[in-house]
């Protein structure tokens, strides 16, 4: 019989091409994207050396971290042009080098656009028991569906076109249980906060993280690949959810999913991937579920979260020093006073969209909060970014376009846009955002611009009320 | 990637402790699409200054930086190998260095030397009027005068610097490893490929 083994460890050793003496291994590659900020060096050090690329239907390229999210056509079908000239040079380049080296391109006008995690699942290009890479450290989002996927830079984007593989040392292997059912109003979003701030903001480093518990279980699709898209602002490498059948149920029919009797092939393996009874984790994480309110941040790291009900910390009320330091220096960039009630915090700003929180459910949750209301006076700036075209598409097909810019909501077309203000969608010096995105960092919405992250229905309640809302009093 | 065995020249004497990669190279400069002429953004808010080290006449081209604790720390862009190696630095050497860094330096032909905070010293003394030698063979650092500084670097490290090998041409040897995986995947899993 062989030892019991973790999901992380099934899909490892399933990817081994060959060890070197130390634990180093060279791991096949299933899946890459790319997408335009970090590929344009990798193509170039490709043609510098004569190289091609080894597995161009292994990989899928889409402009999704710079375009603008305002109309990419105009009234008569031309496209427009790209303001700035820098992101403009970036995305010519992906355009040309992607049919120059034969990889599949999804250009930004096309319906499947979207963010490289979105596209991914959406399209069945992402599936349970696969390897997949990209130049963002979000990739991890993919671990929602069971995928073993990471984030990398430009010398290994390029070394994936070249090989299709990469040389990696096997991570430890970490579980965080959920367990229980959530109360109303908490979303899977608020669930990666609440266990991002249990275990901080470095408490998975070296490790990936597979996410368990009935709590995990019931969520959707949607939902998981929330919860595993954060497992890096955990600081682990990866995060896994086990595939089952609401993962298959969301993956059949999609276009570069297995069919027929392929599909039936693909789901007896996937099974087999589960963690096996009796196999252990090198640590272990249990929450209940029962004990995660609707969150949000108050700093400028992502483990820097409390429940909306709670205040804004003192310094000296974290044991660690530098922690106190760090926690002063947050509370002096985001312009906040101990002792806050995080309620009573004002947003000028609201972003609903990002790899995190932009697909149909998400919009679906936010809508449903801001139906047959108004955003409020001091909201200066509020806009929905759907993930993808096609999740766009379906939002108009249900009228939730309509919810939002009736509650006064600009409505946008599908990208990163102000997760990380690549594009000209920023957040003002010194003003607030309550954003569905996945970073607080200091600038990363724009320079100066103080983030608080939250799920989609806290952002719209935050909408309504120009402040930092508890949605579960909009929801009575 | 070319090869580095033996570099002599003019030293910067940085020195400066914790630098990280948004001074190295600020973030705007991520917003390009190739790798030459990242140099200009190399160290950008220090060049600021007209009188800066790295512009002076002694030092503009010097194939050696020497800095401070921590070199290369913060944010993990490779954009900080791209530029100091467009600015023409092949070696750098601190007492210590983020991970990352240092594995990115190596990645893009640029040697990290590690050496004691009493060696950096010195050296930032000799740098400010006299050249600098590193011979990568045999591990030294010396100047014309009596010193010789001894360092340590991975074996594996030190070989891809001195044939030049970048990590791609290393994983193009498994070339038939690889290509016996992808037989078996497709015999085993023949579902793995994209279906459309
Ligand atoms: S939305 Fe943000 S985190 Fe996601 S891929 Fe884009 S930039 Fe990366």
């Amino acid at each position: 019989m062989t030892r019991p083994r973790t999901l992380y460890e099934k899909i490892w050793d399933a990817h081994v091409v060959e060890q070197r003496p130390d634990a180093t291994c060279l791991i096949f590659i299933d899946r890459h994207l790319v997408h335009e900020v970090t590929s344009p060096q990798a193509f170039a050090g490709l043609r510098a050396s004569g190289r091609t690329v080894r597995r161009p239907d292994l990989t899928i390229a889409v402009p999704d971290h710079n375009v603008p999210t305002t109309p990419r056509l105009d009234a008569a079908g031309n496209k427009l042009p790209i303001a700035d000239p820098e992101s403009a040079a970036q995305l010519a380049a992906l355009e040309k080098n992607a049919p120059e080296f034969g990889i599949r391109y999804i250009d930004a006008t096309a319906p499947e656009q979207g963010i490289v995690h979105v596209v991914g699942p959406e399209q069945g290009f992402s599936l349970p028991g696969t390897t997949i890479v990209c130049g963002d450290s979000h990739t991890a989002c993919h671990g929602g569906i069971g995928a073993l996927a990471f984030g990398i830079g430009t010398s290994e984007v390029e070394h994936v076109l070249a090989t299709q593989t990469l040389l990696l040392q096997p991570s430890k292997t970490m579980e965080v249980r959920v367990e229980g059912e959530v109360g109303p109003g908490v979303s899977a979003k608020d669930i990666i906060l609440h266990i991002t701030g249990v275990i901080g903001a470095a408490g998975g480093t070296g490790h990936v993280i597979e996410y368990t518990g009935s709590a995990i279980r019931a969520l959707s699709v949607e939902g998981r690949l929330t919860v595993s898209n954060m497992a890096i602002e955990g600081g682990a490498r990866a995060g896994l959810i086990a595939p089952d059948e609401t993962t298959f149920a969301y993956l059949k029919g999609r276009p570069y999913a297995p069919k027929g009797a392929d599909w039936d092939a693909a789901v007896a393996y996937w099974k087999s991937l589960a963690t096996d009874p009796g196999a252990t984790y090198d640590k272990s994480v249990v929450i209940d579920a029962a004990d995660i309110a609707p969150s949000v941040t108050w700093g400028t790291s992502p483990e820097d979260v409390v429940p909306i009900t709670g205040v804004v910390p003192a310094p000296e009320s974290f044991a660690d020093p530098s922690k106190q330091a760090a926690a002063a220096k947050s509370l002096a960039y985001m312009g906040l006073e101990p002792g806050t009630r995080m309620q009573d915090v004002p947003v000028e700003n609201i972003f609903i969209g990002s790899c995190t929180n932009s697909r149909i459910e998400d919009l679906r949750a936010a809508a449903a909060v801001i139906k047959g209301r108004h955003k409020a006076d001091n909201v200066k700036w509020a806009i929905v970014v759907p993930g993808s075209g096609l999740v766009k598409a379906q939002a108009e097909a249900e009228g939730l376009d309509r919810i939002f810019t009736d509650a006064g909501l600009e409505w946008r077309e599908p990208g990163c846009s102000a997760c990380l203000a690549m594009n000209p969608d920023k957040v003002p010096a010194g003003e607030r955002c309550a954003s569905t995105s996945n970073r607080n960092f200091v600038g990363r919405q724009g320079p100066g611009a103080r983030t608080h992250l939250v799920s989609p229905a806290m952002a719209a309640a935050a909408a309504v009320t120009g402040k930092l809302t508890d949605v579960r009093e909009l929801m009575a | 990637m070319t090869p580095l065995d033996k570099v002599e020249g003019r030293a910067i004497p940085f020195g400066l402790k914790n630098v990280d990669t948004d001074v190295i190279i600020p973030a705007h400069w991520l917003k390009t699409t190739t790798r030459e002429g990242m140099g200009r953004g190399a160290f950008e808010s220090l060049r600021a200054d007209p009188d800066n080290l790295f512009d002076s006449a002694d030092f503009k081209g010097a194939p050696i930086l020497i800095a401070g604790d921590n070199f290369g720390c913060g944010s993990s862009r490779e954009h900080a190998a791209w530029a100091l190696g467009d600015l023409g630095i092949r070696v750098v050497i601190a007492p210590s260095y983020s991970d990352i860094f240092s594995g990115n330096a190596v990645k893009n032909g640029i040697l990290p030397v590690v050496l004691p905070q009493s060696a950096i010293d010195r050296l930032m003394e000799v740098a400010t009027t006299d050249p600098v030698f590193v011979d990568l063979e045999h591990q030294t650092v010396t100047t014309q005068y009596q010193d010789r500084f001894s360092f340590e670097i991975d074996p594996f490290r030190k070989m891809c610097l001195l044939e030049g090998l970048d990590e791609i041409s290393l994983t193009e040897k498994s070339d038939a490893a690889i290509g016996a995986y992808e037989a078996k995947l497709d015999a085993d899993r023949p579902w793995m490929r994209p279906a459309a």
